[in-house]
């Protein structure tokens, strides 16, 4: 096969006590793709993330990066290799100002973090750096604002500002626009858009709109199965994803604005 | 995301604010420093260095409590290690400067720590502050048993002996000043350690640890390192007080100490530096004055009263809560 696979699961299957979460599971993602993972609540979506980022074990089944088996790697060590995901609830760090959470990310790359001896001064010469990346989202003026006072769409921006900075070849997105207001979700898509430029973005999505604006490829998730996989005008048009997913005729509309719990199996 | 764009302005107040804010607490420990260096003339000096002795305890003990997030209910085990090693070195070989006691006396709590670490550092939350109380308990039963702690009775008559073999410890003045030195020298340690480079992961992994984790951060060799300095400090606290006091007892092991350390770091204001000095102070002073009055058995609960009360009311303790109002109403 002469297509590059960045990421891909063989035969991935997560059980929880008499309950199987993921089963089965082969995702195989292209370079450059941005490639949505969709299906209703409870179908594995972001247990397969938690796996692909071992945040959760695999019961059985492979995960290949870039043609390596990095199913024995811990966490830290698969963003290290450039993995790297967002959490569904904004992940920041709440009281340190926006610049020191990205100079958070950036440090990793500095080899000084267990440096407790060394001035604080020695990261001041990564801030030019931080107030760029703040620039690309929009959140100059923030800098020094602590995180905790942001606004939502804001906090979820800068997230992503944070996960830019550790110079990711592959995205894991959970539900960037969750939560959002229309207004904030035209702005993700945007940002999204822009971050995956010369890099492989999977994200899980309920808005089906920004999927179809966004995405390459979809994978549709039903009780913890692939259900099926192609572009948007396939998924779409099949008859058992309408079944599973969509319900009944009210489908692209919902999306963003609807309230959905997000009460994951897996949790 | 190349372009290029005006950040001078911002960074420019970003520096003047953190300007201020340094000179403001140069200004106060400057203060701080000099009351310090007078006090033993108008207060007796062991009892000043009891405080100053359960202040680095605290400060220690916040280290890895207020600035990295972990309850540790095993504390005590670090102290009492210190003091004990010390107390039989200094009482045993008689070739030993006080300066070498104490060392000693810090490095077995910075091992003990470091075995401490790595039994306990993987488990979350009441889970960790549980392993943590069951292995100080390990160490308490231990020093019961021992022959060479005296058990109930204590270790006693601990020669304070000669500084680098130059200075005469027995004298309370000369005591004093090297305890002082000590106490600094590890503060500033401390607040060293909380603005490095490691102190920003540090502070990241306790607001969100699985961020950290997704950032690449293995944030068990974090905590750990956390948890090594924080003994080795309280190891070192503990070494000092049985010099201080001639006196190595089995109160220093029992988990009550372990409580009260983290009653010092609530009342005072856990996760500010100053918090944990102010509040061992606080705590030192009404055990003390209580104990000379009418209501000496009820030192207990009125201890469990100021603490339900920071709890409910003054979650910031006292450094916290004023460090607020200064914000709230100095900008």
């Amino acid at each position: 096969m002469s297509e590059q696979f960045v990421l891909e699961t063989r035969n991935l299957v997560k059980e929880f006590k008499g309950f199987v979460a993921v089963d089965d599971v082969n995702l195989k993602i292209h370079q450059g793709h941005i490639h949505a993972l969709i299906g209703p609540n409870g179908a594995g979506k972001t247990t397969v993330f938690n796996l692909l980022t071992k945040f959760l074990s695999p019961t059985r089944g492979q995960i290949l990066y870039q043609g390596e088996d990095i199913t024995s790697l811990k966490s830290a060590a698969i963003a290290r290799k450039g993995i790297v995901r967002s959490f569904q609830i904004s992940a920041v760090f709440p009281h340190m100002t926006a610049l020191e959470n990205i100079r958070v990310a950036l440090q990793t790359a500095e080899g000084t973090s267990f440096s407790f001896w060394k001035s604080g001064n020695s990261l001041h010469k990564l801030n030019q750096r931080c107030m760029e990346l703040l620039d690309s989202v929009g959140l100059t003026e923030f800098a020094n604002t602590t995180t905790v006072e942001l606004a939502y769409g804001r906090k979820r921006a800068l997230e992503l500002a944070t996960t830019l900075a550790m110079e990711p070849t592959m995205l894991l997105l959970d539900e960037p626009t969750q939560g959002m207001g229309s207004e904030d979700v035209d702005q993700v898509v945007e940002l999204v858009r822009k971050a995956a430029e010369g890099r492989t973005v999977l994200m899980v999505e309920h808005n089906l709109s920004v999927v179809s604006k966004l995405c390459d490829r979809i994978t549709v998730l039903a009780q913890g199965a692939v259900l099926t996989e192609g572009d948007y005008q396939t998924v779409s048009a099949d008859p058992r994803v309408r079944e599973v997913y969509m319900g009944s005729a009210d489908s692209g509309e919902r999306g963003g604005s609807s309230p959905a719990p997000q009460a994951e199996a897996a949790q | 995301m190349s372009q290029s764009f005006d950040s001078s302005n911002v960074r420019k107040a970003i520096l003047d604010q953190q300007k201020s804010q340094d000179r403001r607490k140069m200004l106060l420990n400057g203060v701080l420093l000099l009351l310090l260096l007078a006090a033993p003339f108008a207060m007796y000096p062991v009892f000043l260095m009891k405080i100053l002795c359960f202040a680095l305890f605290a400060v220690a003990f916040n280290l890895l409590f207020g600035f990295t997030g972990l309850l540790s209910f095993g504390h005590a085990a670090f102290l009492a290690s210190g003091g004990y090693t010390t107390g039989y070195l200094l009482s045993n070989y008689s070739g030993l400067t006080t300066e070498m006691g104490i060392i000693a006396g810090t490095l077995v709590a910075t091992l003990l720590g470091l075995a401490f670490a790595l039994l306990s550092i993987r488990r979350q939350g009441i889970y960790f502050a549980m392993v943590t109380l069951a292995l100080a308990q390990l160490v308490y039963f231990f020093f019961v048993q021992s022959a060479f702690t005296g058990g109930e009775d204590g270790m006693h008559g601990i020669p304070r002996g000669h500084l680098f073999g130059l200075i005469d410890l027995s004298d309370n003045m000369n005591m004093y000043y090297f305890v002082l030195t000590v106490f600094i020298a590890c503060y500033l340690l401390v607040q060293r350690i909380v603005s490095s480079p490691y102190g920003q992961v540090l502070k990241a992994i306790k607001q969100n640890e699985p961020r950290a984790v997704s950032l690449g951060y293995n944030v068990d060799r974090y905590k750990t390192l956390a948890f090594v300095i924080s003994a080795a400090l309280a190891g070192l606290a503990g070494s000092m007080k049985s010099v201080v006091f001639q006196l190595a007892s089995l109160n220093d092991a029992h988990w009550h100490m372990s409580g009260e350390v983290i009653l010092m770091t609530l009342v005072g204001g856990m996760g500010t530096l100053l918090g944990p000095v102010i509040g061992a102070t606080f705590v030192v002073n009404i055990e003390y004055q209580l104990s000379q009055g009418p209501l000496r058995d009820w030192v207990d609960p009125i201890l469990g009263g100021i603490f339900v009360l920071t709890v409910l009311a003054f979650r910031s303790g006292i450094v916290g809560e004023i460090q607020k109002f200064m914000r709230k109403n100095l900008g």
